[in-house]
């Protein structure tokens, strides 16, 4: 028998995996979605079921997203467990997945297993660990993908850098074939992303070294190569050019099992926002031109992009206040991406559904989650957001540590105002008159 | 004497020079006439004046640097400034972490005026918006060095007595040149034809939108060049692979007699300096003692940074020290 029922009443249900959109309901049993639909209550509510009444407000699959960067161990001071917890569910963000390159690297059994424990320890998001691919990410020996995947790492990456070597890349894909195991890889071909930001007139004129786009496109057009070779699944972290994009497109035409990703500042920025020196906007994969941007927003659209994450990376004053060359890169973005999705939606017209399946039942369905989707039996993970709230980012009310956004003072619209974990309230916003 | 008294009363409409890109056609005219009063005032005997009596100069230098040092200290001190000279030379990382404890810690001690040279592009940007005072740029990076650009600009101007209309061909590490930005946006904005003239790999992207010609063959860049300004090659790019070798750049882009004789007959030659002679520029071209005016761009050098000084030094109060 059910404890504790709780039914979201009159809302806009939105459920990108079915491509459900009506106003309706959304009954929940402790920890798992028990209906959904309009027409769940034919006889009225079940005895003793908590009310919540929706209207005008949206309901959503809570959101994954699977790039962040977590202090902790090493740099807690950047940002902990904790706080990043918190910083995610003020962002709607049920699931985060957080990346390897921590001080110690996440690269064995025992690092994994303390991520989970310290992470879960009294959290009340999910936090699921990347784990290295490489020992220690120097990109030369693979890390233990079986055992590790068992004890918990949902994908393999090198996070923050890439896998060079070709034939160690090789070996990777093909060897987590045998656990099915997804490789994240951050697609720059490193000796030409010497620089600092995009190549082109801007860097020119500011005199700081430019990444050119190649940097991106050889890198993807060689893993794809490899892909094709191995038979693995791979997944390009963020793409932030035209032609990597069409490279992407040809592979997943071509039926091989690849996906790739795209965070919110590269389809809401272009280079110009660096102008000045703003470190704040110093970025890896760097901001692109306004011909890349677009092509991003495309690529969202056609479903070229699979996943939209906030690529988070916290970064103390010290790391930013620096000058442009010596700033560290990096944003944090737990706490803007549901808004930055939405103007997607608003500014340039991709379906809702179609942004809210790049952050839910996509990175779910690569990651292996049971999440992402409202659908009875699966855990009560959800976002109800108002999508007209109006409001300007204040960056020192973040809950993260680190207040490194590049979107500070930016007026935004929409955002979550009740975060749902296994059925439990664990945000709520108060709406300021 | 004659005093720079009338250019001293009226505001200058910058607090900082921390390049040129934003200087007006008027301001630009403005250094220059108040730099060519200096130019015979510095080859008397007595060269001191008292424009700024009891003023303070701060120069912050993170790089190693002789002559724009040199220049900027004998500077001040011609307008009686105290001046103080800061070699900040720390490992790279190192001058990131202190830059804006450094800025505010010299804020505190109230200078009038901060010349910061920085290898990072940007450097004095940032240094500037923390400070209270008036700060010049001395260099920052690959990005704008304008007192350079300035003397550049007055020597022409003593030799050829015009900018506007001037074939300015700047010849070769344009990708990492900080004078030949700062030449570009200046010359431009003087109504000269800019060129610029080097290997492929020393090109940087998009320099055509920046108002400049890009040429690969250097005679062809040469062809009827007013000025020719040659650009300090570092050695250690030549390690980067931008280069194969010493030998191959000088054959291709070193100026010689043989290359020059594609630009007007009496067209100048100048070099920022130092200069690597046999690398970029062949001792005999450098020696000309008709055509080459290196020598005399470090002569103008004092007079423009005096002028720049004393442009961007607020006007004492009433009361103030009569000038000199």
């Amino acid at each position: 028998m059910a404890s504790h029922r709780i039914a979201y009443m009159n809302g806009r249900i939105l459920d990108p995996a079915s491509g459900r959109d009506e106003t309706g309901h959304l009954l929940i049993e402790d920890e798992r979605i028990a209906a959904v639909g309009p027409d769940i209550f034919p006889r009225g509510l079940p005895d003793r079921t908590e009310v919540v009444d929706l209207a005008g407000l949206c309901l959503a699959p809570g959101l994954v997203d699977m790039h962040v960067v977590v202090g902790e161990p090493g740099a807690e001071h950047k940002e902990s467990f904790a706080s990043a917890a918190a910083a995610a569910r003020a962002g709607g963000v049920t699931t985060l997945c957080t990346l390897p390159n921590t001080d110690p690297v996440i690269d064995n059994v025992a690092l994994v297993e303390y991520v989970l424990r310290r992470a879960n320890e009294g959290s009340d998001v999910h936090i699921r660990p990347f784990a290295a691919a490489t020992q220690g990410l120097a990109g030369a020996q693979l890390t233990e993908f079986g055992l590790l995947k068992a004890a918990g790492a949902v994908a393999f990456t090198d996070g923050d850098r890439a896998i060079a070597n070709a034939n160690i890349l090789r070996r990777a894909l093909s060897y987590s074939t045998a656990f099915d195991a997804l490789i994240v890889q951050h697609a720059e071909e490193p000796t030409l992303a010497s620089g600092v930001m995009n190549a082109g007139e801007l860097a020119t004129r500011l005199g700081l070294s430019g990444i050119p786009t190649a940097a991106e496109t050889i890198m993807v057009e060689r893993d794809l190569r490899l892909v094709e070779l191995t038979g693995a699944r791979y997944h390009a972290a963020q793409l932030t050019t035209a032609d990597a994009l069409d490279a992407m497109r040809r592979a997943k035409k071509a039926g091989l099992r690849v996906s790739c990703g795209t965070a919110p500042h590269y389809f809401t920025l272009n280079e110009h926002e660096v102008s000045g020196y703003r470190t704040f906007a110093k970025v890896s994969p760097p901001l692109r031109s306004e011909d890349d941007r677009r092509a991003v927003v495309e690529a969202i659209r056609d479903g070229t992009i699979d996943v939209i994450a906030s690529q988070h990376t916290p970064e103390d004053p010290e790391a930013k206040r620096q000058t442009f060359e010596q700033a560290a890169f990096g944003v944090v973005g737990l706490e803007t991406m549901l808004a930055l999705g939405l103007q997607l939606n608003m500014s340039e017209g991709v379906p809702l559904l179609t942004v809210l399946a790049c952050m839910t039942c996509n990175p779910a369905r690569l990651l292996g989650l049971d999440c992402g989707v409202l659908e009875p039996g699966r855990p009560a993970d959800l976002v109800i957001f108002d999508p007209e709230a109006p409001w300007v980012v204040d960056s020192k009310k973040f809950r993260s540590k680190s207040k490194n956004s590049p979107f500070d003072e930016r007026p935004l619209q929409g955002h979550a105002v009740r975060t749902v974990v296994d059925g439990r309230t664990v945000f709520v916003r108060r709406v300021e008159k | 004497m004659d005093h720079a008294d009338d250019a001293f009363d009226l505001p200058f409409p910058h607090r900082h020079l921390l390049g040129t890109q934003n200087l007006s056609r008027g301001d630009i005219e403005r250094i220059l006439d108040l730099s060519e009063r200096f130019i015979d005032q510095n080859r008397q005997a007595n060269k001191h004046r008292t424009d700024l009596y009891g003023r303070t100069q701060i120069n912050l230098f993170f790089e190693n640097s002789t002559r724009t040092l040199t220049s900027f200290e004998l500077a001040g001190k011609r307008l009686g400034i105290d001046v103080i000279n800061m070699n900040t030379e720390v490992s790279s990382t190192k001058k990131g972490e202190t830059l804006i404890d450094t800025a505010m810690t010299l804020n505190a001690m109230h200078p009038d005026v901060l010349v910061v040279r920085h290898p990072d592009s940007g450097a004095v940007d940032l240094l500037a918006q923390k400070m209270d005072c008036a700060v010049i740029n001395a260099g920052d990076g690959k990005h704008e060095h304008p007192t350079q650009a300035l003397l550049d600009a007055l020597t022409i101007r003593q030799r050829l007595k015009r900018l506007e209309g001037l074939t300015v061909a700047i010849c070769g590490d344009v990708a990492h040149s900080r004078v030949a930005r700062s030449n570009i946006h200046l010359l431009n904005t003087m109504g000269a034809h800019v060129r610029v003239i080097a290997p492929p790999t020393l090109l940087p992207t998009g320099i055509a939108r920046l108002g400049a010609t890009p040429f690969i063959d250097m005679r062809e860049g040469l062809k009827d060049a007013d000025v020719v300004m040659m650009l300090r090659l570092q050695r250690e790019r030549m390690t980067g692979s931008f280069l194969p070798s010493v030998r191959e750049y000088f054959h291709y882009y070193g100026l010689d007699h043989d290359k020059l004789a594609c630009a007007k007959p009496d067209a100048l030659i100048m070099h920022p300096g130092p200069m690597n002679r046999g690398v970029e520029i062949d001792t005999e071209v450098a020696d000309d003692i008709h055509r080459s005016v290196i020598r005399e761009q470090v002569e103008m050098g004092v007079a423009v940074r005096m002028a720049v000084l004393l442009l961007l030094t607020p006007k004492q109060g009433n009361g103030g020290p009569a000038n000199g």
